[in-house]
């Protein structure tokens, strides 16, 4: 069991850390690991945003070790100068946490690649890039994640957001949600429900040259799209063909630089509540999320199963 | 699961030949222990008067302590309570054991007014999953929509659903009447046992998959049906039946009868066949 949730104001701005921290928060019953943050700010939109980690908040059942934090800045020296062998221009460099950045860049060339080549370093993992995605993920819940990367004034027009029960995998940032839909820039991926045909969708897309971080199904789903999409579908298109594609239980939201999706399976196994109107969408896996944000009376729904729906902004 | 052991000293109940064996789970000894005199009323219910009503206001009590609320004020003899902002919190109204009116101002969580028996309950909103899960007898109308299990394991009573409701609606069904004003999800009485289920929209694939008995109306689309289930004729007791029904529903008047499908267990799966228990030990 783990809560997700979204929202996408149409036509304009708000301030959606804060209110994805209330919806998130008021789901961490079904998910006090750790919450995922994917929010679509109002960067200025000329360069990449790309968060980072250089090393793990291990938490119960992780492979991963704890470490001295010196390795960690010994790692983040090899970054800059792989960045710097890649052409990549550093505008502006923040270290938010002992192991993650936020770097602001300019760069022109091929992401995959350059991608490959970041995460080629030990223990360095890209969270996300793009040039309005800011992707935030780690151990605590909402309030916790929200206070330690400062997320309270970050305004934009839509996120999505994950409160994590580990289950099939450890307690750590590389198996937590958001993932990001590696390699296009501005995808993130929320899940919830448990992907039963994992290992033989991922042996087929790391053929493929996709990168898997973790042992997490539910990254599955991100690089799926991913994969979909750098064949030319868009993305309603691979989120409809993942209905047959992915075998389990899911509800999963997926986001884009303009636009938000949810897919749910044909067995509708997993919960979603929905509210529709002209400026906002918001949904989460239990109607007290959207109420967090929307105290007075309103109508909301069940999607039925296998139903996909996506908002543009 | 209760902790079934033999007790060597008979209780009463025993004595009389009502059963062998003392269920040590609290609940069951709470109900069938007839040695305490104080375990032979219906624990949970009180007298109380229809004409006697009261607002509670929830907003800022968790579902343990609304609940202990409800229970507090049926005691003290009001017989109309009118829950306000709700919030779609969960299990509220779960466990009422009483005539009552009970009114929602606003959307319920999930689990809203699960193991009810008797009350008369009004939801103003949406609820969310396995709405009046388990319930025994009594009324509940919904006038927006619910999530999926709609009416999980119901035993008796009539729920309604005005708009459209989730997937697996009476899934697991003992009785009573599942009613829906509009559209129902995949796996509409999955597993159901007894009672009736009347869809007015359309309703989704593995419609009755694995049921075992009971009947299904469906007044829109199917789309598909599910292992074992089957179409029926509509006969006038059916069509008569339906239109009392939605009568008391409130919904569906111009709703034209005739013309919805009736959908019975086939009755071909494999734990049935021809033979009696009597027959199948003679077999073994």
């Amino acid at each position: 069991m783990c809560g997700i949730a979204g929202l996408i104001h149409r036509g304009k701005s708000s301030n959606v850390g804060n209110e994805l921290q209330a919806m998130l928060q008021a789901l961490k019953h079904r998910g006090p690991d750790s919450t995922g943050y994917a929010l679509y700010a109002d960067n200025d939109g000329q360069n990449f945003i790309m968060r980072f980690k250089v090393g793990e908040n291990v938490g119960e059942g992780s492979s991963s070790i704890n470490e001295d934090e010196s390795v960690y800045d010994k790692r983040k020296e090899l970054v800059d100068q792989m960045l710097k062998s890649l052409g990549a221009k550093v505008l502006k460099e923040e270290k938010l946490t002992p192991y993650s950045y936020r770097y602001e860049m300019q760069y022109d060339e091929d992401l995959m690649d350059f991608s490959k080549k970041i995460e080629s370093i030990e223990s360095v993992e890209i969270l996300s890039i793009g040039k309005s995605l800011e992707l935030i993920k780690d151990l605590g819940d909402a309030q916790e994640v929200l206070d330690r990367y400062d997320l309270g004034k970050v305004r934009g027009t839509h996120a999505i957001g994950h409160a994590r029960m580990a289950t099939e995998s450890g307690v750590d940032i590389k198996s937590a949600h958001p993932f990001w839909g590696y390699p296009f820039s501005d995808v993130s991926v929320v899940h919830n429900g448990q992907l039963t045909n994992y290992w033989n969708n991922r042996r087929m897309l790391e053929n493929k040259g996709m990168r898997f971080m973790s042992e997490c199904d539910s990254e599955l789903i991100a690089v799926y799209l991913a994969e979909k999409m750098r064949n030319g579908a868009s993305l309603e298109e691979g989120m409809k063909d993942s209905l047959s594609g992915l075998d389990g239980v899911f509800t999963y939201f997926v986001a884009t630089k303009d636009s938000l999706g949810m897919a749910k399976d044909t067995m509708a196994a997993k919960p979603l509540v929905l509210y529709e109107s002209d400026d906002l969408v918001a949904m989460g896996s239990e109607e007290i999320a959207i109420r967090s944000i929307l105290p007075h009376e309103i109508d909301t729904y069940d999607p039925f199963d296998g139903e996909v729906k996506v908002w543009q902004i | 699961m209760a902790n079934i052991k033999t007790n060597e000293n008979k209780t009463k109940a025993q004595s009389m030949g009502l059963h062998s064996e003392v269920l040590t789970g609290k609940t069951q000894q709470k109900f069938f222990n007839p040695d305490e005199a104080e375990n032979f009323y219906y624990w949970g219910t009180y007298d109380v008067d229809f004409n006697k009503r009261i607002d509670l206001d929830v907003n800022d009590l968790d579902c343990k302590e609304a609940n202990k609320k409800i229970d507090e004020l049926m005691s003290q003899g009001y017989g109309t309570i009118v829950i306000k902002n709700p919030q779609g919190k969960h299990s509220l109204g779960v466990g009422v054991l009483n005539k009552l009116n009970l009114i929602f101002e606003g959307s319920l969580g999930y689990f809203g007014v699960g193991s009810i028996d008797g009350p008369t309950v009004r939801i103003n909103g949406r609820v969310g999953w396995s709405c009046a899960e388990n319930m025994m007898a009594g009324k509940v109308v919904i006038e927006k929509n619910a999530g999926s299990c709609f009416g999980a394991a119901v035993r008796g009573g009539d729920l309604i659903c005005k708009g459209s409701v989730g997937a697996r609606t009476g899934i697991d069904q003992k009785g009573g009447t599942i009613i829906v004003g509009g559209d129902a999800g995949a796996f509409t009485g999955f597993m159901m046992q007894r009672g009736r289920i009347i869809i007015l929209g359309n309703v989704g694939i593995n419609l009755g998959d694995s049921m075992y008995d009971g009947t299904i109306y469906v007044g829109g689309k199917i789309g598909s049906f599910g292992s074992d289930a089957i179409e029926s004729p509509m006969t006038k007791s059916d069509v008569d039946w339906i239109k009392r029904k939605l009568k008391v529903a409130e919904i569906g008047e111009d709703f034209d009868i005739s013309n919805m499908t009736k959908v019975v267990a086939g009755k071909k799966l494999w734990n049935y066949d021809a033979l009696e228990p009597t027959e199948k030990k003679g077999a073994i």
